[in-house]
């Protein structure tokens, strides 16, 4: 068997553990939230929603314990784990069938960015207690991979030699890093905004933590990517800004995510209205991955539908 | 940006300037300028725009496509949204509100550099961190351990009787107005390239030459200053031109190199060869040539009436599909007794007579379909006519057929023949002059350096004090972060255990 033939069994395996541990998650969830319902003991109440001291970021510091999160859930995020481990796989053996980085077609763009999706979740669980928003994050990867395999798959194959370039592995490389942080920062603002509709509470500053820290994160990522964009154009096309469509999305994605970071040190802007650009900024970014290449007609369009 | 009430004075006559200057730069009209520079760059990526794009023709098809409401959207510079006034307003707003917060925070930032850390406020139980815990060392000997301590992890420090102040992070600031600033930076060099620069296309038939002066250009688009007669001098020769595609596998046809070999001479005689490729581009003292299409030149031989040769050589025929069947025109102006024009289509891989259309994009079995008519030319009224279209109006159509390389074709009445001897290929070039590149170069690393250290760096306050009580010596410790993020836990734990332990023999003795 070809490394080609087995990257795409191999995604098919990982489609089915991601799956696998999104039940796992939503199990554990629903079997912590009957728990709490059940046994009303104020020891319990207490135990799932808590203060709770967070060594590293001090606006996460009310936050729900992670000992509620009961072994079913825990399951799922080894699964979750051993699924990433394999998608990883998949995409190496991508790159080695194809004798290049692996992110030249949507099809690749879109396996490697369900990995760095979770590769930003998992990276956050570390950091932050985001268990509740998990089956989120997991539930678009597999959306993202049941398209790149049913609409968007393409068989390995060269490339056309404008993208023959090590620029392709750094500049593309750079987007889906922050791609995935700005995924899953976009399901905790969405988790934020949702929470705050019923009240004021903990677990929503918390979700602003999250998506906060992980937009520190990826604003600079996604900064250089687009600097590294306009320096392959460069020497591409002959000029390192030309407002072509996908240029554009990036530069308003980018103003988002920076009227996102500067309604953060703005009174009275924090929390929902914060919220709103980390949405609207993922939204462009969506749009820049998706609209630009099947609508929008430009010198991108060679990466392929 | 700065946070500040907007509290007005009583009025001296300035109020509503203040009041104007203090909405423009606060933080809140930032972030409202922010989102609306955002929007205004939507309707850029959806309406064809001037000076833009792969397709120089895309606003007068949309013109032609739209005639209700095209001049409506020019009206609004919706053709033009990147250099419009209403989106240079919303920029140029965001500039001056940015200066306005960023410069008095650079004042700022140089006092508080120059000034000793902060006195310690009085309820150091309220910050961030805090720590209490008696200690059997000397007071001098706590405060002189943690001021140490605190030195070697770069804290600036100030050691009094009673405390230990201390401060770290001001490069945080440092990096966010060089991240402001960079934006400044990098306007200046788009400016001057859009001042001083410019963009031509040119293309080339193997053999050709290509001399830097406004006339060889097919396209040239100047900027408001481009010196048009000092152009870099020099010339380029297309000495060949290989493409190559995949001739098989999932992406059949697509093409997977281009390699054009070219000599050039600069302005003292000196000459060079080398190859430009896509992504390798050649570079005559800041002048740069992209290679940036492909396509064929048919070569013919036009003979007239009279047997002498009319027309010899390449002709660049345009590209119409991803097979590269290709169209365009012959004519021969010098044709006696009559003039001759020929509307041509070639097909690099060319089918018999069932298709028009080539079946692959390389050069395999060429046809040349030729459409011949005589007559008039009407290149002699003066006005401009294209290269790559027949005035039909005084011409007549005498005949047509498919020619394969070798093959005549023998015009009616004796009016002439035309052979098909090969086909070329012709290489298309971007040629861009961009002197103020390396401005928003450098420009764009201040943005990149400045930004990452302003979103990583924590500036954090540190104090240590320490009290004599009956009891012995009370340290009292706290931090806390002067930013949104909380100072990191590590540090303050470090120091505390500094303090803690037991104190070495050295320190004793």
């Amino acid at each position: 068997m070809n490394s080609a033939q087995l990257s795409d069994d191999l995604i098919t395996t990982v489609l089915v553990i991601y799956a696998l541990a999104f039940c796992l998650q939503a199990a554990g969830l629903a079997v912590e939230r009957v728990k709490r319902n059940t046994r009303k003991s104020p020891n319990m109440a207490t135990a799932a929603v808590g203060a709770r001291y967070v060594p590293d970021g001090g606006i996460t510091e009310v936050a729900h314990d992670r000992s509620g999160y009961g072994v079913v859930g825990r399951m799922g995020t080894v699964l979750l784990g051993f699924g990433f481990v394999l998608n990883l796989s998949s995409v190496i053996l991508r790159g080695m069938a194809a004798g290049r980085a692996p992110w030249g077609n949507m099809y690749e763009f879109a396996i490697v960015g369900a990995a760095a999706i979770v590769a930003a979740y998992l990276a956050g669980l570390r950091v932050y207690p985001i268990e509740r928003i998990g089956i989120w994050v997991i539930g678009l990867a597999l959306v993202i991979l049941g398209c790149a395999v049913t609409i968007l798959y393409t068989p390995a194959a060269d490339l056309i030699p404008v993208l023959n370039s090590y620029w392709l592995a750094i500049h593309v490389a750079a987007a889906i890093i922050a791609g995935g942080a700005f995924t899953v920062a976009a399901v905790a603002s969405l988790a934020q905004l949702l929470r705050r509709r019923h009240r004021s509470d903990g677990e929503a500053d918390s979700l602003e933590g999250v998506s906060y820290g992980l937009i520190l994160f990826a604003f600079p990522v996604w900064t250089f990517a687009v600097i590294a964009g306009a320096v392959w154009a460069e020497a591409a096309w002959g000029r390192y800004w030309g407002w072509d469509p996908k240029e554009t999305w990036a530069f308003i994605t980018w103003v988002f995510y920076a009227a996102y970071l500067h309604a953060q040190s703005t009174a009275g802007w924090r929390g929902r209205r914060a919220a709103w650009f980390s949405l609207l900024g993922y939204a462009a970014f969506i749009f820049n991955f998706v609209g630009v290449n099947i609508w929008l007609p430009g010198l991108h369009s060679y990466a392929g539908v | 940006m700065s946070k500040r009430s907007t509290s007005v004075r009583p009025s001296h006559g300035w109020g509503w300037a203040r009041w104007v200057w203090r909405t423009l730069t606060s933080m809140r009209t930032a972030v409202v300028l922010l989102i609306f520079l955002a929007l205004a760059a939507v309707p850029g990526s959806f309406l064809p725009q001037r000076n833009v794009a792969s397709d120089p023709a895309s606003v007068q098809r949309f013109y032609l496509e739209h005639p209700g409401i095209a001049p409506w959207l020019d009206r609004f510079s919706l053709f033009d949204v990147y250099a419009a006034p209403w989106f240079a307003a919303v920029y140029m707003l965001l500039l001056v509100s940015m200066m306005g917060c960023v410069l008095p925070r650079c004042a700022r930032l140089w006092r508080e550099c120059r000034a000793a850390p902060a006195r310690p406020p009085t309820q150091l139980s309220r910050l961030e961190r805090f720590r209490e815990f008696p200690s059997d060392v000397p007071v001098d000997a706590v405060l002189s351990r943690a001021a140490e301590f605190l030195r070697r992890r770069r804290y600036r420090v100030v050691l009094t009787d009673t405390d230990v102040r201390a401060e770290k992070g001001y490069l945080r600031e440092v990096g966010n107005l060089a991240f402001h600033l960079s934006l400044l930076v990098l306007l200046v060099g788009v400016a001057i390239g859009k001042l001083f620069g410019f963009e031509g296309r040119a293309a080339l038939a193997e053999g050709e030459t290509f001399t830097n002066v406004q006339s060889s250009y097919d396209a040239f688009t100047p900027s408001a200053l481009t010196q048009v007669d000092g152009l870099t001098s020099f010339s380029m020769t297309l000495e060949s031109l290989d493409a190559e595609f995949a001739l098989g596998g999932p992406r059949m046809g697509e093409p997977r190199a281009f390699d054009a070999r070219v000599t050039y001479t600069r302005d003292d005689g000196s000459a060079e060869s080398t190859n430009i490729r896509p992504n390798q581009p050649l570079n005559i003292e800041g002048t740069k040539l992209f290679l940036s299409g492909h396509g064929y030149a048919p070569r013919v031989t036009v003979r007239d009436g009279d047997g002498e040769v009319a027309f010899s050589g390449p002709v660049i025929f345009l590209p119409m599909d991803g097979n590269f069947t290709s169209d365009g025109v012959i004519k021969a102006p010098n044709a006696s007794p009559v003039q001759l024009g020929f509307q041509g289509l070639l097909l690099p891989t060319g089918p018999g007579r069932e298709s028009d259309r080539s079946q692959f994009p390389d050069l395999f079995a060429p046809r040349l379909d030729l459409t011949a008519y005589t007559g008039d030319l009407g290149m002699d009224s003066g006005l401009p006519q294209s290269v790559f279209t027949l005035e039909r109006a005084g011409l007549e159509k005498v005949g047509d057929q498919s020619l394969r390389v070798g093959e005549t074709m023998k015009l009616p009445d004796g009016a002439g023949t035309i052979t098909f001897d090969g086909v070329d290929r012709f290489a298309n070039f971007q040629i861009a002059y961009d002197p103020g590149k390396e401005i928003s170069l450098v420009a764009a690393i201040m943005l990149m350096v400045g930004l990452t250290a302003s979103l990583l760096i924590r500036r954090r306050r540190v104090w240590v004090r320490c009290s004599q009580s009956s009891r012995g010596v009370i340290v009292e410790m706290a931090g806390h972060s002067l930013t949104r993020r909380g100072s990191p836990a590590a540090d303050f734990d470090d120091l505390v255990r500094a303090l803690t332990e037991p104190t070495s023999p050295e320190a004793r003795s």
